[in-house]
This record gives structure tokens, C-alpha cells and sequence, in this order.
């Protein structure tokens, strides 16, 4: 190599540069970096090497379900309904909880509370689509009384999840009551596949969601619903699944029921104080809703529904959804058989 | 110690882009303090007065809100280019990257870069051919002009990326297509500041051109109080306009960066009522043949684009505009291409265009019923409420879906929704579904259903033994379908009257040892009683297939977004019978 204008070539140069011509400790520095190098880049190749070669879908860790928010004392036939007739939400849930012996029997000191609602549209409490903020205010303020900790509000709606809880009053309930809406952002969902679940299988789950909570309350509507029949407590569990759910439609009663043994709430609170007979469940006009004037408050979620279907007046054969979730025990369809506590109030 | 113009006007610029910065943020639908309720996030779009003249020019009209452009204007004729050197976020961004990237670099280096450049006409050519178009009724101001071009790419680029970890702006990850169209031009305007400083702003800003056309008589301008000084260059070393004011200042291409003043060692250098004692060339470089190339290229282009027919016959049905967007003639004499649509649109169902507009919509709003978190929603009317130059325009709650005032017009209709019989799990399946009956926001629904028994594949068998509801059947090859769903019937066949008369009885479970029916079979059913062994049945599967009513469908496209095929979906919106063209009108 001729010599270049960079130095005189003698000298010992710690820069590596190319010189007219090598001294010796040069060309061994020089050797032992570019061995040094061969031999990372060998190490990491060696490091890095998968026989195996990459799985046929994205590995996932699964978990096998949501924790049991049930209360063991009201388990099976120890069920307890209570079904409250009057216009006034606030009223009614406070009745149907005394008859149940009080909101102290479910939520105690210190609780973190998760109420999941629904909050499926981006529509206006009047429309009937969505849990009354009435109704969540006052629940919220029965839970505080019996001094629960936090109280956070969730569902994955249908409609941006911003623009329903705004929408549908929730989000001002919340602020009104102290209660947390917890957005269900992606960092929220987590795979599950549910044990004994044919369809819930490596499927997004809102089950961060339930972290650090305790105990579990269901807050629906009752509405009418082409497809399932009637869209009440356990419909509403829909709105814990994530990703492109829409396919379980094929196979509605199945996921539903399946959703029955995923989710154990403490307490469901079915609102019938105007049901959506028509055009369910998104509803629209002040024409598919009907004064009902009723609340449910029930322990067991298959019942809950079967009382609320005859507020539909539907019979539960026309839901085979209740059947199924009765079949894999989530609870019972003979509400009657519960003893329920009927209370009219007036007004 | 006075304060230094350069520090007034690094702070002045720190400010705005500050401020875009918020109004980028805070433009999330919402009533929080950090979301949308009550900023007014599109005061820098309008302070800009290129859209006000684009707009005026298209339509021969002023928008509301735009009147905001006076203020720029204004100072402008006395003082320059007041909005370059101390407003233009894009301005300060480009000064910014550039200085970082001339950090320790010489002043013999510096002045070479910030020579005058002849290029620096091109700027003037593209505002005359842009300014041509608009007054041919085509509207392209936008896809240069630094105000929309920075909040696009801000909000329709950067905030996503950004936000995607922390999820503050919005709850589900927000996805624009073809974005990353957006992200080259940005990215180039920013690396282009590697090989000029502000070389946008020097060699393409419209903005900067129609500034520069303006300054012609402002009565106070940047020069020298001598021609005589040291020429030491050190003014050229730091000009931000490439406007030579160590000799004959071009006043046009000064963007009032007061560097000049600052820096020259002699204070030569003074903004004054006076012109430059070095003297001062007023005007572009542009040629009048220049000039008439640009105004013939731009009044001819509006004419050649619309051969293609887009806003004709040869209208793309896939180009469902927001709702509240005016026909397409008109919308593309008004859309700015800013992107605030875009940026607000709750379901994030409002994308831009790349070719589906033609290229003269290019980056104009469409909506993408898949990329959406949901369809268009029906309780809102954000992104006609913010969008600057009405070609959304601001429809109420009212108007959009057709009560009150509105109750003769009906609502809003963006398109309409067809079933795709050979997609569709019911139609084409054999598979219940309906999802988009379900969700049809309508009332009374425009989705209804018609309910058929089909036959299933393989369901075919003969009755082996019958005990009460609970039959066995020998020879069935079903697929794998969930029998005690509630959607599976079963029904004797090969009865005389062809066992049509025969009413399917719904299957309740599913076992080894039969089906068990949800009830009795009876004669009153049309069943033969009682059933004999070897009797022919047939499983059927009970679908609602779902059938549009186009009288009642408003082209949300809530059906599309939620069909489980996730792909080609069963329904899909196209823009027939939208409200804002009498052209696509399907219905007699």
C-alpha cells in the first residue's frame, strides 16, 4: 500500500488507521480486535440459534379464568331475590337491598368494588340503552355507606368506550358519587381460556380489570334483543370480552352461558324501571321503551334474568341462553323456587 | 438590560409551538380540562391567512373563523414576516433542526449555506399555481401550507406513536391510514434542514411565499444604516431567510429571525423606517413567464382533474366523507387537508385519503368503516364542530339524525349498507349471526331479518328409536356445529306433503344417545304421531338473514365495523343514496 497523508507510518497509532506499513504491534493489536469480534459475532449466532423454529401462532400465556366474586353464603339454593315495584331507581335498589338484608351483607369495609355496567352506546340515559347513572349513583352511595374502599366503574362498549360513559351519564355519576371509570384501555385485557369454555379460549378478557378488586356488582338494563332474546345481567357480560367478539354470535347461548361460569358477581342489580321492549339493544327512540317499573336484586344471575324476562314478558324457553347457564350452574331459572321477596312501593 | 429582539423571538416561538403542542393534546373528545371542552384548537389553523385566501379564491366567499387570518395579515403589510420568524411552529421546528445541526460549524460554512438560492422562487410558483387552482374551484393550499401540514403531522403521526405506550389521548390505539404518506413529508421537510436551514420554508412554503408578496410596502424593514461595514458576513452566517443582508437586501425572502441585528458587531443593522442603505431588491425573483406558467398550470389543473369524473359518474363508492361534508365539487373547493377531523373523531373512523379522493383529494377525510373503533356514531357531530373551513359543515345533533326542525329532511345518510350474499354467515353459510341487526342505531331498525329453516349438511338421518322428546338418529355426518346451541331444529322429511308442513322442532341437547327436543312432538306440529322407527329427519339450522331497508339506512356503517368476517366484510356501506349529493340518490 503506498503511503498516505496521515502519518509517517512508523509510529505506534492507536486510531487502527491504515498506514503505508503495519508494525508489529499494530498488525497483533489489530489481529486480536478483529478476533475478538469473531468470536462475539459466533457467541451471539450460538446464543441466539433456534432449532425449533417459530411457533405456528404467536406464543401467549393464558390465565384460566377471573377469580369467584360470589359470596359462599348465598351459593346454590341459599340464593336470595328480592323484586321491588316503583318508578324511583334510588328508592327501589335501596328497598331490594334491605329485603336482601342490607348492602352490609355484600360490601364491607374496606372493599375495592368493580360495578361493571353497561355502557354498550354512546346514547343518552333517556334512550334506555345503558345503565341509568340513577341508578349507579345510588349504588355507589350504598357501597361507600358500607364503607367500601374504592369503587371503580368499567365496560368495553361497542360505541369508543369516552364517548359512552360520557354519553350515557356515567362518567358524571362517577364524578357525582367518587366512584373511578376505569376506561378499557389494551394494558386492561388479558388471553383466557376459560377451563371447561369451548368458545373462551385464548380470547381477550378485561381481566386486569379486576385486579386488586373484591367484590363484583352487575348493573344491566333490561332490553329487548333480536338474536339472544333479551340482552339483561348475564348478556351484559359481553362487554368483558375484547378483540373481534362479534364471532360468538354464531353461537350465542353458548358464549353467554359460558360468560355465566367465567364471571361470579357478589350481586346483580337488574334495572327494569323502564324496559326496552322493541328494537333492542340499541333502542333509539322513546317508542321501544315501556314504564316497568321494576328492580331486580338478586345474589344469582340466571335468576335475575329470569325474573326480568317476565317483565319482558318472554318465557325462558324463548332464551335458551338461561337453560345453559342453568345446565352449567351458574344458578337457577326457577327464580319462584328462590322465595323472592316481592316489595311494592308506592309513588 | 433591554431585552434582546432574537430572545422575544425565541420566546414568542417556544410559545406557539407550545401551544400547538396543547392544542394537539387537548383535541380528544372529551370534558376533562386536558380534552377538547372549550380550547379553541383550531386559532393557529386560522390565524394562518392561506386558507382564508384559498377559500375565498374557491368560493368566493369567507368561513366564519377564518376572519382570525386578518390578524396575521395585518402586520404583515408594516412590518413582514412576522408570522415566519416569531408564530410558525413548522418555522420554529425547521430553525430549530437546523441550528442543532450547524452546531460547531464555522461561519465560512454558515454563510455558504445561507446564500441566497434561485431556487428559492419555487415557493412563489407553487402559491400562484395553488392560488390558480383555487380559483378553478380546487382547493390544494393544504398540502404545503405549514399550518395543516404540521397539525396532521402532529396529530395524525407523532401523537399516535407516541401515545401508543400510554394510552392518555385515547383509550384503544389509534390507527390512520396511510399515514405514513403524512410521516414522509414531515420527515423530509425536517431532514431537508440537514442540506438548507429552513429549507422549506426558504424553497417550498406557500405561506412564506404569499408573505413575501405582501411585504412589498411595509413601511418598516430590516437593513443597513451604512452601506459601508467591515464585511464580516457575520449577519449572513445566521440569516434564517437566505436574504443577503450584508448587500441588497431581499426583502421578500426576510422571515424577521432579527439574527442580522443581533449579531453584527458594528450594529449596522437596524429595522427602521428606511430602506437598506445597501439597497434592497422588493420583489421575488419569479418571471412574468414564470408567473403565467403557474397561473395557466394551476387553472388548468382543476379542469384536467375533474375529467376523471370523481365528483361525476365515475364517483369512487368507496369514498364515504364524514357526515355534514358538502357534495364533492364543493368540499374539495374547501377542505383544508388539516386533519382536525381526523384527530377528533371519537370512533377514529376518519382517515386520509390517498388515491380514493383522486389526487386532487389527496389526504382529504374518508371513513374507514374496519380501521374505526366503531362506526360513525350517531349522538355526535365532532368533526363537522371543528373543522375550519365548513367543508364538514357544523351539523347539530338535530340535523344529523333527522328530529325536531330536521324531522321532514330525515337524518343524515353517509351511504348505504349492502349485504353481501356470498359473505354473509347467514346467506352464504349457513351459520346464525346478525350481529349487524344487533347494532343498527336506527329505530326502527334498517336492518331487519327474515327467518329460514335450512337444511344442514350432513344432517340428514332416520330415526332409530324415540323415547318421549329424546330421539336417536342413525346416518348423520354433521359437521362440527354446536347441536343444543338453540339454533338447531329438527324436522321429519319425506313426509307425503314433502315434510315442508312438518314444523322444525328446536333441539335442546345433544348426546350420545340423541337429541332431546325442547318439546314434544306432536300432529298439531305437522309431525307424523307417533314418529316411527326408520322415519326420515332432517336437522335444520333456524336463520334470521339479515336484509337492508335503504329507506331507514343512514350509512354508519356500525354493521360493517362489527361483522365477524373480519376481512372483505358480509356488509359493507358504499356511498349510494348519501345525503350530501343529489347525484347518488338511489331511491325513486
Amino acid at each position: 500500500m503506498k503511503s498516505t497523508e496521515h502519518g509517517n507510518g512508523t509510529a505506534h497509532d492507536p486510531d487502527l488507521l491504515l498506514k503505508a506499513a503495519l508494525t508489529r504491534r499494530d498488525f497483533l493489536t489489530r489481529a486480536a480486535v478483529a478476533s475478538g469480534l469473531a468470536l462475539a459475532s459466533g457467541g451471539v449466532f450460538a446464543a441466539l440459534y433456534d432449532g425449533s423454529g417459530p411457533s405456528a401462532l404467536p406464543p401467549e400465556k393464558t390465565l384460566a379464568g377471573l377469580p369467584d366474586f360470589s359470596l359462599p353464603e348465598f351459593a346454590g339454593p341459599k340464593a336470595r331475590v328480592a323484586i321491588v315495584r316503583g318508578p324511583d331507581r334510588a328508592q327501589t335498589l335501596g328497598r331490594g337491598l334491605d329485603a336482601l338484608g342490607g348492602i352490609g351483607r355484600f360490601i364491607t369495609k374496606g372493599d375495592t368494588v368493580l360495578i361493571k355496567v353497561n355502557a354498550a352506546f354512546a346514547s343518552p340515559p333517556s334512550l334506555g340503552a345503558t345503565s341509568h347513572p340513577e341508578l349507579v349513583v345510588a349504588l355507589v352511595a350504598q357501597c361507600k355507606q358500607a364503607g367500601a374502599g374504592r369503587v371503580l366503574i368499567t365496560d368495553n362498549p361497542i360505541h369508543n368506550p369516552e364517548s359512552c360513559f360520557e354519553l350515557a351519564g356515567l362518567a358524571e355519576a362517577a364524578r357525582q358519587s367518587g366512584a373511578k371509570i376505569l376506561l378499557p384501555t389494551e394494558n386492561l385485557f388479558a388471553s383466557v381460556s376459560l377451563a371447561g369454555g369451548r368458545l373462551i379460549q385464548n380470547w381477550p378478557v378485561l381481566a386486569k380489570a379486576f385486579d386488586g378488586v373484591n367484590k363484583v356488582l352487575a348493573v344491566a338494563p333490561i332490553k329487548d334483543h333480536h338474536r339472544a332474546g333479551a340482552s339483561m345481567i348475564l348478556k351484559n357480560w359481553y362487554g368483558l370480552l375484547g378483540g373481534r367478539r362479534s364471532v360468538f354470535h354464531q353461537d350465542i347461548n353458548s358464549i353467554i352461558a359460558e360468560l355465566s361460569m367465567l364471571i361470579r358477581p357478589t350481586l346483580c342489580i337488574l334495572d327494569g324501571t323502564t324496559a326496552m321492549l322493541t328494537n333492542g339493544p340499541t333502542g333509539g327512540s322513546m317508542a321501544d321503551l315501556a314504564a316497568t317499573n321494576t328492580m331486580i336484586v338478586s345474589t344469582d344471575p340466571v335468576a335475575a334474568d329470569a325474573a326480568g324476562l317476565s317483565v319482558l314478558g318472554r318465557a325462558p324457553e324463548e332464551v335458551p341462553y338461561l337453560l345453559a347457564a342453568q345446565a352449567m350452574g351458574a344458578g337457577t331459572v326457577n327464580y319462584q323456587g328462590l322465595d323472592p321477596v316481592l316489595v311494592e312501593q308506592g309513588g | 438590560m433591554a431585552l434582546r429582539i432574537v430572545t422575544a423571538r425565541r420566546v414568542s416561538q417556544g410559545f406557539f409551538f407550545l401551544l400547538l403542542v396543547w392544542f394537539c393534546v387537548v383535541a380528544s373528545l372529551g370534558a376533562a380540562w386536558y380534552q377538547l371542552r372549550g380550547w379553541p384548537i383550531n386559532w393557529l389553523l386560522t390565524l394562518d391567512p392561506l386558507p382564508a385566501i384559498g377559500t375565498l379564491l374557491s368560493t368566493g366567499t369567507l368561513t366564519p373563523g377564518l376572519w382570525w387570518g386578518l390578524a396575521i395579515i395585518l402586520p404583515t403589510l408594516f412590518l413582514g414576516r412576522v408570522f415566519c420568524g416569531f408564530v410558525c411552529p413548522l418555522g420554529a421546528l425547521n430553525q430549530f433542526t437546523g441550528w442543532l445541526a450547524r452546531l460547531g460549524q464555522g461561519s465560512a460554512e454558515r454563510i455558504a449555506d445561507n446564500r441566497y438560492r434561485p431556487a428559492q422562487v419555487i415557493k412563489y410558483l407553487l402559491l400562484v399555481f395553488f392560488l390558480a387552482s383555487a380559483l378553478a374551484g380546487s382547493l390544494q393550499t393544504g398540502l404545503l401550507d405549514p399550518l395543516p401540514l404540521i397539525h396532521r403531522s402532529v396529530n395524525l403521526v407523532l401523537a399516535p406513536i407516541f401515545d401508543r405506550p400510554f394510552q392518555v389521548l385515547a383509550t384503544k390505539p389509534r390507527f390512520y391510514a396511510h399515514a405514513w404518506t403524512l410521516a414522509a413529508l414531515f420527515g423530509a421537510v425536517v431532514l431537508l434542514n440537514l442540506t438548507v436551514p429552513r429549507f422549506f420554508c426558504r424553497i417550498l412554503c406557500p405561506l412564506g411565499a404569499l408573505f413575501g408578496f405582501m411585504n412589498r410596502f411595509t413601511p418598516w424593514r430590516i437593513g443597513k444604516a451604512k452601506d459601508t461595514c467591515g464585511d464580516c458576513h457575520l449577519c449572513e452566517a445566521h440569516c434564517e431567510g437566505g436574504c443577503h443582508p450584508s448587500g441588497a437586501i431581499r426583502t421578500a425572502e426576510c422571515v424577521l429571525c432579527f439574527n442580522c441585528l443581533d449579531v453584527c458587531p458594528a450594529k449596522r443593522i437596524v429595522f427602521a423606517g428606511q430602506p437598506s442603505a445597501a439597497g434592497e431588491i422588493p420583489l421575488p425573483d419569479t418571471t412574468r413567464r414564470g408567473l403565467l406558467a403557474a397561473t395557466a398550470a394551476g387553472l388548468l389543473a382543476a379542469p384536467a382533474w375533474a375529467l376523471s369524473g370523481f365528483s361525476g359518474p365515475n364517483n369512487n363508492p368507496q369514498l364515504i366523507r364524514p357526515p355534514g361534508s358538502l357534495d364533492e365539487d364543493r368540499f374539495l373547493a374547501r377542505c383544508d387537508r388539516c386533519g382536525q377531523c381526523m384527530r377528533v373523531c371519537p370512533a377514529n373512523v376518519i382517515h386520509p385519503t390517498l388515491t380514493e379522493a383522486g389526487i386532487q383529494g389527496l389526504w382529504t377525510p374518508m371513513l374507514n368503516y374496519r380501521l374505526g373503533s366503531s362506526g360513525c356514531q350517531p349522538n355526535c357531530v365532532a368533526c363537522g364542530q371543528v373543522c375550519p373551513t365548513s367543508a364538514i359543515r357544523p351539523l347539530s345533533l338535530e340535523e344529523k339524525q333527522g328530529r325536531g326542525d330536521f324531522a321532514a329532511k330525515g337524518p343524515v345518510r353517509l351511504g348505504t349498507a349492502f349485504v353481501d350474499r356470498t359473505r354473509c354467515l347467514p346467506w352464504a353459510m349457513d351459520r346464525p349471526c346478525i350481529v349487524c341487526q344487533e347494532l343498527c342505531p336506527v329505530s326502527p331498525k334498517a336492518i331487519f331479518t327474515r327467518v329460514v329453516f335450512a337444511p344442514v349438511r350432513g344432517g340428514a338421518g332416520k330415526a332409530a328409536s324415540v323415547q318421549g322428546r329424546t330421539l336417536a338418529l342413525t346416518g348423520l355426518t354433521l359437521p362440527p356445529v354446536n347441536l343444543a346451541s338453540g339454533d338447531y331444529f329438527l324436522r321429519p322429511s319425506a313426509l307425503p306433503t314433502g315434510g315442508l308442513a312438518a314444523e322444525p322442532v328446536q333441539v335442546a341437547a345433544f348426546s350420545p344417545a340423541g337429541l332431546t327436543l325442547a318439546r314434544e312432538p306432536s300432529k298439531d306440529l305437522g309431525w307424523p304421531a307417533p314418529l316411527a322407527q326408520g322415519q326420515e329427519m332432517q336437522v335444520v339450522v333456524r336463520l334470521q338473514q339479515p336484509h337492508v331497508d335503504p329507506s331507514r339506512c343512514i350509512g354508519c356503517g356500525l354493521c360493517e365495523h362489527e361483522c365477524p368476517i373480519s376481512g372483505l366484510r358480509g356488509i359493507r356501506v358504499t356511498s349510494e343514496n348519501e345525503s350530501r349529493s343529489r347525484r347518488t340518490r338511489m331511491l325513486a
